[in-house]
């Protein structure tokens, strides 16, 4: 349930980049993508360039793209992207700005069924992290360096032309904003669908679904742009920052962290997502 | 300042990689890649 103002205007936010960003209306009216200038410059979240209300581009496809094109095997100009929007802002882009953590958000905030099975069963109850989450959040790291670089970069074609693995095998966020509405605006790709689709709408559903039970399990297990981002937690000016003299320890922040941070020992874990419900949450007003 | 030293030193050094990029080219591939239909995205291909 939301309840501080800071939650209230984190969705605001979050409702109006993802409406900003993907703002092409007629895009979604005729099944087209935005061609202007703007499809040059890369949007912080994982916002799928084939969306059709897209106006920028995914860092993460884009950074694919230029790695699997046979005349480049290193990207600047992404690599700016990240450490601008990194050096800046860290994950708090994924907290505020990144349109398939909305999703998560959003999912997440639906309420259990309070029936008295349920309750005394505990089968469906929320939970901040998966069973498993000390070896499971190094996945994204894996992702990161296998999907989204080393694949690209070395399975070439007859050309010396790569793929964008990451987006072809697992992006959910893709076959959301991109695949769903460009299949359900082009009657004659639904012929060409195949295991592909079927694979990656899997993908979409479990992650959908385990949104509702778990918080953020695309972020906290999967992306490879919250992996780079959570590299520039600990210098990012967005940060964190404990008083020491005011805080007792008393864990009120950890309790309120919905990714089970200890937010009084680590405030800048690259885990964070910078919700600021551990500031909303201290009795003391230690975290700044 | 001093904590933010690092921060302004990599967002000095991500803008000069963002002019490296656009002088190799790399933002016409970006652009060009996001102005078409990425089959691999919507999984199609």
């Amino acid at each position: 349930m939301v309840k501080s103002f800071r939650q209230k205007f984190r969705i605001f936010v979050q409702m109006g980049f993802t409406a900003l960003t993907n703002g092409y209306a007629a895009g979604f009216v005729n099944g087209t993508l935005y061609k202007g200038d703007t499809k040059f410059l890369c949007v912080p979240g994982l916002n799928c360039y084939s969306c059709p209300g897209a106006l920028g581009s995914c860092p993460i496809g884009s950074l694919q793209a230029v790695l699997s094109d046979r005349n480049h095997k290193f990207s600047f100009y992404i690599l700016g992207f990240l450490m601008v929007f990194g050096a800046l802002l860290g994950r708090f882009v994924c907290g505020w700005l990144c349109p398939f953590g909305l999703v998560q958000d959003l999912i997440h905030r639906i309420p259990v069924p309070r029936t008295r099975g349920n309750r005394a069963s505990g089968a469906f109850q929320k939970r901040k992290t998966l069973p498993g989450h000390r070896f499971l959040k190094w996945l994204k790291y894996a992702i990161l360096l296998g999907f989204v670089i080393i694949l690209p970069l070395t399975i070439l074609d007859i050309v010396g032309q790569g793929q964008p693995w990451f987006c072809k095998y697992i992006c959910p966020s893709g076959t959301l904003f991109a695949g769903i509405p460009m299949i359900a605006s082009h009657p004659e790709l639904r012929s060409a669908l195949g295991w592909l689709f079927t694979w990656k709408f899997a993908i979409l559903i479990v992650l959908l679904i385990l949104s509702f039970f778990v918080y953020r399990p695309f972020c906290q297990y999967l992306c490879p742009l919250g992996a780079v981002y959570g590299l520039f937690n600990p210098v990012a000016l967005v940060k964190l920052r404990i008083d020491e003299e005011a805080c007792t320890k008393c864990q009120a922040c950890r309790r309120a962290c919905p990714l089970d941070i200890d937010v009084w020992k680590n405030p800048n874990s690259p885990e964070c997502i910078r919700c600021g419900r551990c500031k909303d949450a201290c009795p003391h007003g230690a975290i700044h | 300042m001093r904590s933010r030293l690092p921060a302004l030193l990599l967002l000095t050094i991500g803008l000069l990689f963002l002019f490296l990029g656009v002088c190799q080219g790399e933002a016409e591939i970006v652009f060009r890649k996001a102005t078409n239909l990425c089959l691999e995205c919507i999984g199609l291909g």
